[in-house]
């Protein structure tokens, strides 16, 4: 059975899985569709988060940004991470004991504003459609590799498999799909890794393997690494070398994003009890956990096999033939990527050999110039979304591992993205249309304004999609950004201070267009090619990135809303009550539709 | 009646706040631990651990990589079971 075969055998069976189950477990009533009827036990509800959340970018981008960056983007690895502290600390168990459905309703309720309300639902929309964008990069990547079709096909295949499978149920379908969505994605991410693992260390967890020894050379792994990537002219893989102030900045960036993100804080609506939020967070983070300290074993290690597959005989041997990389079977991978576009070689010099180096390095470019090998790195192209999907063909392993992978990868792009459209049309129906708008709308009226809103989200999201403003994971960072300047500084006020009204609006409404501003200012005006006055290695503001700026934009949030609520009125009586309350587990019973 | 009523929801509003001011307490805590593993031990502090060896590498590499994971999800386990605790010393826990 040839591997196109193999991989559609197992992207087939995993979506039939997953319609078969969403199809079982159908909402019925607006209540169901949004929270499950709150009957998710925390393990389950753990882990249907943690499908969640690792989308394409945690599953398909992020080891490839560590592979070619080193210890610099550990920043991911802490910030996907840590924000799960915040959430589990200041937010998760009092949004559980408010008892409503959504974010926005919680807003709109702490600081009696119908205003409040419909600008948090802006703010959850715009971080939220910036999110999805770069699920559909993953998704197209994806696609495009397993349907061997180029990356705008499989973006807009991708985008219709997406549409299709999150209007047809709503939470509770979505939930117990997404358990079953988390079995195969860290399956699909831990088996390759395992096997690569031992071929490379002996050591069959890969997360020990990465500070184990190197079997070939007897040297540790990572120093070996190190080695290498310096004699071709890198950088260090283990060494610091951007700034560190933006690092810092952008790690705080991630952190206070997730604790933002609508979709994963609904998830802590839909648990019995109070005490049940603060272990499903744990429970999330757990299951989150078995992926990201695999992450950075998947990243070096592939790393390692990428240059050793260039170089086969060490850095100072030849670099590989043109005739080799043509007829080999075990880079036979290079020729099915080159497909989709997203890899490409090019022997410049025309000897016949392949040589990849750091061609901005003078010194590297002096020895090899002197070697033989030309002036020009002759990989010329090499797409950090493709290293976890392409990683167990380049590891030479098995048909199978490589058609679970694409599942996996497949399966975590799908779930992030429906959890996404589900957060964006609840929060146009149940929010802006229901709460606002047509308080009347019909129960079906509603479920039919929330499907086309899904429906708007990913028609603009594949748009988008097809020139992201960066790699999957880069462009899901943006949509953290915006949801640490925007949702979070409002939830945590709202808990933790009397700030008023106007006080939590005038900051939402800041942090969210000074971060969007200094976005698109970067990035370019709605993530347009080419409108972008300034660009992230020179930006405006001395080193900050504008990936970054989120934890600037939380400052000026918090500041702004202080100073407002400081001149204005202070909160009413029943407001300090409804803080009060939501500070306290007892008596939370079962939420209630606020409308 | 009425004013053993009061009494009875003034009791409680005290203990509320106790209740409040020792989980603020906790949290606080935790926040130091959370940003000394990630921002100090993996960022700002890495230089200074850059003498103990791990692996090919130093210290504040593996905490970068994986030991704030570690240590978040301690914290996280840590705080539920503290807060459980206390919910139950104060009183205020769910029936």
């Amino acid at each position: 059975m040839d591997q196109f075969t193999i991989n559609l055998l197992f992207v087939g069976a995993s979506f039939a899985l997953y319609i078969g189950i969403a199809i079982w477990a159908r909402a019925g009533s607006t209540s169901e569709f949004y929270a499950a009827g709150r009957g998710v036990h925390p393990v389950t509800n753990g882990m249907a988060t943690a499908a969640d959340w690792m989308s394409a970018a945690s599953f398909i981008g992020m080891a490839g940004l560590i592979a070619f960056t080193g210890y610099d983007n550990s920043t991911f690895l802490m910030g996907w991470t840590g924000g799960y502290v915040l959430l589990a600390l200041l937010l998760a168990p009092y949004l559980r004991k408010f008892g409503k459905f959504t974010v926005s309703e919680f807003i709109g309720d702490r600081f009696y504003s119908p205003t409040a309300r419909v600008v948090a639902v802006i703010c959850l929309i715009v971080a939220s459609v910036t999110y999805v964008i770069g699920q559909m990069t993953g998704v197209g990547v994806a696609f495009g590799r397993f349907l061997e079709v180029s990356n705008t096909t499989g973006l807009l295949i991708g985008a219709c498999v997406v549409f299709a499978y999150a209007v047809f149920g709503g939470m509770k379908g979505v939930t117990y799909t997404q358990v079953a969505q988390y079995c195969v994605l860290i399956m699909a991410y831990t088996i390759p890794a395992v096997f690569i693992s031992l071929q490379l260390t002996g050591n069959p967890v890969p997360a020990l393997g990465l500070f184990g020894d190197h079997t070939a050379s007897g040297e540790p792994l990572l120093a070996k690494l190190d080695a290498i990537v310096a004699e071709l002219g890198f950088n260090e893989y283990t060494a610091h070398h951007g700034d560190t102030f933006n690092m810092v900045l952008f790690t705080l960036s991630l952190m206070i994003g997730t604790a933002g993100l609508p979709h994963v804080i609904m998830r802590f609506f839909t648990v019995p009890k109070v005490a049940d939020a603060r272990w499903s967070a744990g429970w999330a983070l757990v299951f989150i956990a078995l992926l990201y300290l695999t992450a950075p074993a998947v990243g070096a290690m592939a790393r390692l096999n990428i240059t050793d597959m260039m170089w086969p005989n060490g850095a100072s041997g030849d670099p590989v033939s043109v005739e080799m990389i043509e007829g080999d079977q075990r880079y036979d991978w290079m020729a099915t990527w080159q497909q989709t576009g997203l890899l490409g070689w090019e022997d410049k010099n025309g000897d016949g050999r392949i040589a990849y180096f750091n061609d901005a390095d003078p010194e590297t470019v002096a020895k090899m110039k002197e070697a033989g090998w030309g002036e020009a790195n002759e990989l010329t192209n090499f797409n950090r979304d493709i290293l976890v999907l392409a990683n167990p063909e380049i590891a030479n392993l098995p048909g199978w591992v490589i058609g679970l992978v694409a599942a996996g990868g497949l399966a975590a792009a799908l779930s992030t993205a429906a959890g996404l459209l589900l957060a964006i049309s609840s929060a146009v129906s149940h929010d802006l249309m229901k709460g606002q708008l047509t308080p009347n709308i019909s129960e079906k009226g509603e479920l039919m304004s929330a499907r086309i809103a899904m429906a708007v989200a990913i028609v603009v999201a594949t748009y988008l999609g097809l020139n992201p403003p960066g790699f999957a994971a880069q462009t899901v960072a943006l949509a953290f950004g915006l949801a640490a300047a925007s949702i979070f500084p409002a939830l945590m006020m709202g808990i933790f201070t009397k700030v008023n009204n106007k006080g939590a609006v005038a900051g939402m409404v800041s942090g969210l267009v000074v971060t969007l501003i200094y976005i698109f200012l970067h990035k370019g005006w709605f993530f347009i090619p080419d409108t972008n006055s300034f660009t992230d290695a020179n930006p405006l503001l001395g080193t900050i990135k504008s990936t970054s700026f989120g934890a600037v934009g939380a400052l000026i949030n918090f500041a702004v809303a202080f100073t407002v609520s400081k001149m204005t009125q202070p909160i009413p009586q029943e407001i300090e009550e409804l803080v009060e309350s939501v500070r306290v587990p007892r008596g939370a019973g079962a939420a209630v539709d606020g409308h | 009646m009425a004013d053993q009523t009061n009494h009875g929801a003034e009791a409680t509003q005290k203990s509320d706040a106790a209740y409040w001011s020792a989980n603020v307490r906790i949290i606080v805590i935790s926040l130091i631990i959370w940003a000394l593993v990630s921002f100090g031990f993996g960022i700002l502090l890495r230089p200074m651990l850059s003498g103990i060896a791990v692996g090919g590498t130093d210290l504040g590499f593996w905490f970068a990589q994986q030991g704030s994971i570690i240590v978040f999800l301690a914290l996280i386990f840590f705080y539920a079971w503290r807060m459980n605790k206390l919910d139950r010393e104060f009183g205020v826990e769910e029936e």
